[in-house]
């Protein structure tokens, strides 16, 4: 079947060609973004189309990230791979872990001619996709990181500054529910913010081997971290009165933030957009709290988001386009519009200097909290990123454990054990694929 | 010497019944066999690397207390969409029996939601049961109840059965439908004239001779249930919060192409496969027989 048809497209292909011998070369983009980060990224690639002749990058979306990713998995088995393909933070080891299936990023602009210095980009933005050698596999493209939104009108009325550690957070929100609020503070995205980024951000250690970016054969290590178990066992005792409230899994907790419920909410700092939108008081963002008992100063935060992988499999004239575009893509005007119009963060210090001196931080104040969080200290192994196999099914598991510690069923310890143990399943199962 | 009858062989009967052999082999035993292929290997989503493990796949779902529990769940949920649906059917099909004027209109009406595709039902149910906008919890709060289903498992549990009941209603109430119209009136009116009720005609009369038909929903329910119900709840929990509405065929998806385990994935459809086969056979060997006419 799938002989028959690559020599039934082959036939079709060189006839198409054939008639059309000036024709550009097209290079396939397959992506994830919807809605207006849709149009954003049409904008892009019709800009890059327009403003040369030779090649022309056609951007499809293909549904939510796992969508996308399934899609792209499933033609490059049919040999109909996309040139490009936008893949999320997690599903990183995944794709790097398919040797022969990525083209890595670095290698394909050096091939191509294209110059690359990869002392433009931001370290902690890159650091998450390099390998533990240094080299560069993917190209970032929308990053994010966590913060600590906040109801300026709702703290100003409580009389309280926004918080720097955890304990000015139980502070804090003690405050606002004494001055009448539902709740003090909430998050989202659990995994992300609660376990992977306060290890980041206090320099520890997720999993053995550099949290996964020295061998599949890492395991996890976080419940063996008694702060942070301390930590989630605070939290948990903070729902007590509701100086904490869970509103469930991802971003759902939203509205709990943008209604006025809660007080404070740590999310990404992409949410920049819909809080704008949905909230109808002052907010404002800042770093994320600091746990005194576990570290002195913060380290840095860990990004969430996509990057774009190339596929391997087409040809080199094709890949001389998409080096191009790669270019164009992380040139300083294209990442500072995209930044500003997105709240992901700039890929590249130009960007940021660009922002900067465009005075979009003097006009939208804390928009560069996320990134002074990333390029707060030169990343350490603890803190430049995670690389952990199926870890969307991993994300699942630790969801799932915390939930059980905020609803009262487990302690932080027999979550995290718990948590720890699954996961560890997994990346065994995981290792033994990625042979 | 043994008699033998001898026909002329030709190839028409051969070439009368190929089309459904190639249909069948091409649509259901060939993608039938991958599944079974893929379950004894451990793969990485691109296909690149491929060990073969024999039963290891297996051997890691029933070690995994995940998937048991994920067993039950399911036999639950199927149960009380089966109960549920195939009950109000029945209710429904009694009335709808005994109504004179109308009966086509009202007839209609019910059949409706058969029509609705299941992922249009769970966008429906979507709405009518969002904490923050729909209308039910809204009404549920005057009588003090905090529906959230987006972190209360039970209460995903039972929007989903409701979600899944309502739409197999129509299908279960055709059939009731049908069933009672074939019942001799003879039969109803000997029992009338004898005194017995609406009820007691219903009771002794009625569910008895339908026994058949209720059999045969009941497998058809459980099979619904087990698969079409994936659109459901798809579209209303996507199996969370914590798991609590995944059930098999949900598992399945959510491994396979959520997270790429191939091996494992695969291993769980050939169980299901298994199953469906065991359920039909029980259908028509045991059921159709044992019923009484």
């Amino acid at each position: 079947m799938t002989h028959f048809k690559t020599v039934l497209f082959g036939a079709l292909a060189a006839g198409m060609t054939a008639g059309v011998a000036s024709a550009q070369t097209e290079i396939n983009w397959w992506h994830a973004m919807g809605g207006t980060n849709g149009e954003r990224v049409d904008k892009i690639a019709a800009d890059f189309n327009a403003s040369q002749s030779e090649y022309k990058i056609v951007p499809s979306y293909k549904g939510n990230y796992t969508e996308t990713m399934t899609a792209a998995v499933a033609a490059f088995r049919a040999k109909e791979h996309p040139h490009l393909v936008q893949v999320f933070e997690v599903g990183t080891a995944t794709m790097m872990a398919a040797k022969g299936a990525i083209y890595p990023v670095e290698q394909m602009m050096k091939d191509a001619g294209e110059s690359f210095d990869k002392g433009d980009y931001l370290p902690a933005v890159i650091s998450y996709y390099q390998t533990s050698e240094g080299e560069l596999l993917s190209m970032p493209f929308n990053s994010s990181t966590p913060v600590l939104w906040y109801n300026a009108d709702a703290l100003k009325a409580a009389g309280v500054d926004a918080p720097k550690t955890w304990d000015d957070v139980k502070t804090v929100s003690k405050a606002l529910v004494d001055n009448g609020m539902d709740c003090g503070v909430s998050f989202g995205w659990q995994s992300w913010v609660m376990l992977e980024n306060y290890s980041s951000w206090h320099n520890m250690e997720m999993g053995t081997k550099e949290n996964g970016f020295a061998g599949f054969d890492t395991e996890f290590t976080f419940s063996k971290n008694d702060k942070l178990a301390a930590r989630l066992d605070d939290v948990a005792a903070m729902s007590e009165g509701n100086l904490f409230k869970y509103g469930g899994r991802r971003g759902d907790s939203l509205p709990m933030f943008t209604n006025g419920e809660c007080g404070m909410w740590m999310n990404s700092s992409a949410y920049y957009g819909s809080i704008k939108s949905q909230a109808e008081f002052e907010f404002g963002q800042t770093m994320l709290p600091l746990d005194t008992a576990a570290a002195d100063a913060p380290q840095n935060s860990i990004i969430g988001g996509a990057t774009l992988w190339a596929l391997a499999g087409h040809e080199s004239e094709e890949y001389k386009g998409l080096a191009q575009f790669m270019t164009y893509l992380s040139s300083p005007e294209v990442q500072a519009w995209w930044h500003q119009e997105t709240g992901y963060v700039p890929i590249t210090t130009a960007a940021w200097e660009l922002s900067k001196d465009q005075g979009f931080y003097d006009s939208n104040p804390g928009t560069d909290t996320a990134i002074k969080q990333l390029s707060l200290n030169t990343p350490t192994a603890n803190s430049r990123g995670i690389r952990f196999g199926n870890f969307v099914q991993v994300r699942d598991v630790i969801n799932e454990e915390m939930e059980a510690l905020w609803a009262g069923d487990k302690t932080a310890q027999e979550a995290l054990d718990a948590a720890a143990e699954r996961g560890n399943a997994l990346l065994r199962k995981f290792e033994r694929s990625a042979k | 010497m043994l008699k033998r009858v001898h026909f002329p062989t030709s190839v028409l009967p051969y070439l009368l019944v190929a089309p459904q052999i190639i249909i069948t082999l091409i649509f259901f035993i060939w993608p039938a066999s991958q599944a079974v292929y893929q379950s004894f290997l451990i793969e990485d989503a691109f296909g690149l690397s491929t060990e073969f493990v024999w039963f290891e796949n297996f051997q890691i779902l029933f070690e995994d207390s995940q998937y048991l529990e994920t067993f039950w769940r399911t036999i639950i949920f199927s149960a009380a969409v089966a109960v549920l649906s195939m009950g109000s059917a029945l209710i429904l099909a009694a009335f709808a029996d005994r109504v004179v004027r109308g009966a086509t209109t009202y007839r209609t009406l019910m059949i409706w939601p058969y029509a609705v595709a299941p992922v249009l039902a769970g966008a429906l149910w979507v709405f009518m049961f969002n904490p923050t906008l729909g209308i039910f919890p809204y009404i549920l709060e005057f009588i003090g109840i905090d529906w959230n289903h987006y972190l209360n498992g039970s209460q995903a549990m039972l929007l989903v059965i409701f979600a899944a009941a309502w739409k197999q209603i129509a299908y279960n109430f055709l059939f009731y439908l049908a069933a009672m119209q074939s019942i001799p009136r003879s039969l109803i009116e000997a029992a009338a004239i004898d005194g017995a009720g609406p009820v007691r005609r219903f009771w002794d009369h009625i569910f008895p001779l339908i026994s058949p038909t209720t059999f045969f929903l009941l497998v058809i329910n459980a099979v619904y249930a087990f698969f079409d119900t994936f659109g459901i709840i798809h579209a209303v929990t996507q199996g969370g919060p914590a798991n609590s509405t995944t059930i098999l065929v949900y598992k399945v998806f959510n491994d396979g192409f959520v997270g790429l385990d191939l091996g494992g994935s695969a291993a769980q459809s050939v169980i299901l496969m298994i199953l469906v086969i065991a359920m039909t056979v029980v259908q028509f060997r045991y059921v159709e027989r044992k019923v009484e006419y």
